[in-house]
């Protein structure tokens, strides 16, 4: 059976990466750019699981579940974070708190 | 299953343009479910079906749901925040599109196979119940605490709510220490 080589796994962990930081840096909906987030996670969970892969060793799968808990929580926080945001600013716009002018 | 691998891949790319392109919420989040499909069955096809099945279950199910109840919760359609203007991400976008060809590149300076063959469940879970326990342990203490952390943070602040409902002060000090809500219903 031909299998994938290392490289095409890395390119396309490293291309949907870059995708969901394009879509984190560009979109100002706090929605979207807790999706981007995920998209981000879910590249890197790929990358371990490709470099498991490569040596046939269940870590990098491991590794993945470790990711995807982080993950659940993370946009847990996160939503949880926006229902307050849209209570406390009344609009999903993240450019709505910049009241520290950061 | 070469041929798997690149058709999902290229599926899952293309899915996540359209997520990050999409003006609709729900447009980009439906899309967002096609990716993480994508990614489950290149899971598959990395002899990582464990992983895969994690994926759907997790991933497009829990957390794309919890995406959806936040959509209902806030009803979003009533007001879109306009895109940023393309002057102030050009910029950004373009170096980063130049670090990810140095990664390409530097990626394919070395290129290997696979080891090929599937890791089953099994395998991960004696790896994972093994020497990765102490991370399980860490890791249910992480949800714990964002349970926690998402209940204390979105709660309604019952005492304010009354106060800010006729008030209209939705100011930087909504509720310091109002709220006397969150303590007695942890349960």
């Amino acid at each position: 059976m031909a299998t994938v080589s290392l490289n095409s796994g890395l390119i396309l962990a490293a291309i949907l990466f870059v995708i969901g930081f394009v879509g984190l840096i560009t979109r100002r909906n706090l929605i979207v750019v807790l999706a981007c987030i995920e998209i981000m996670l879910n590249a890197a969970g790929l990358a371990f699981v490709v470099a498991g892969a490569r040596w046939g060793r269940a870590d990098g799968q491991v590794m993945f579940l470790f990711v995807l808990a982080m993950a659940a929580a993370e946009v847990a926080v996160g939503l949880a974070l926006a229902i307050r945001f849209r209570q406390a600013l009344g609009r999903l716009d993240i450019d709505a708190a910049d009241e520290m002018r950061g | 299953m070469t041929t798997l691998f690149y058709i999902a891949g290229a599926v899952a790319i293309i899915a996540t343009i359209m997520v990050v392109t999409r003006s609709q919420l729900v447009h980009a989040l439906l899309y967002l479910v096609i990716s993480l499909f994508a990614v489950a069955v290149v899971f598959f096809t990395l002899g990582a079906p464990f992983d895969a099945a994690l994926e759907v279950i997790v991933y497009a199910g829990a957390i794309m749901m919890l995406f959806v109840f936040a959509v209902m919760l806030l009803d979003v359609r009533a007001q879109k925040p306009p895109r940023m203007p393309r002057s102030a991400w050009a910029g950004p976008v373009i170096l980063i599109a130049v670090l990810l060809a140095e990664l390409v590149y530097g990626i394919t300076l070395h290129d290997h196979a696979l080891a090929g063959g599937s890791v089953g469940p099994t395998q991960v879970s004696a790896a994972l119940f093994g020497p990765y326990v102490l991370g399980v342990e860490l890791a249910s203490m992480l949800l714990l605490a964002a349970l926690i952390g998402a209940r204390h943070v979105a709660a309604e602040p019952t005492g304010a709510a009354a106060g800010e409902a006729d008030a209209g002060t939705t100011g930087p000090e909504e509720a310091p220490e109002v709220p006397p809500a969150p303590e007695g219903v942890q349960g």
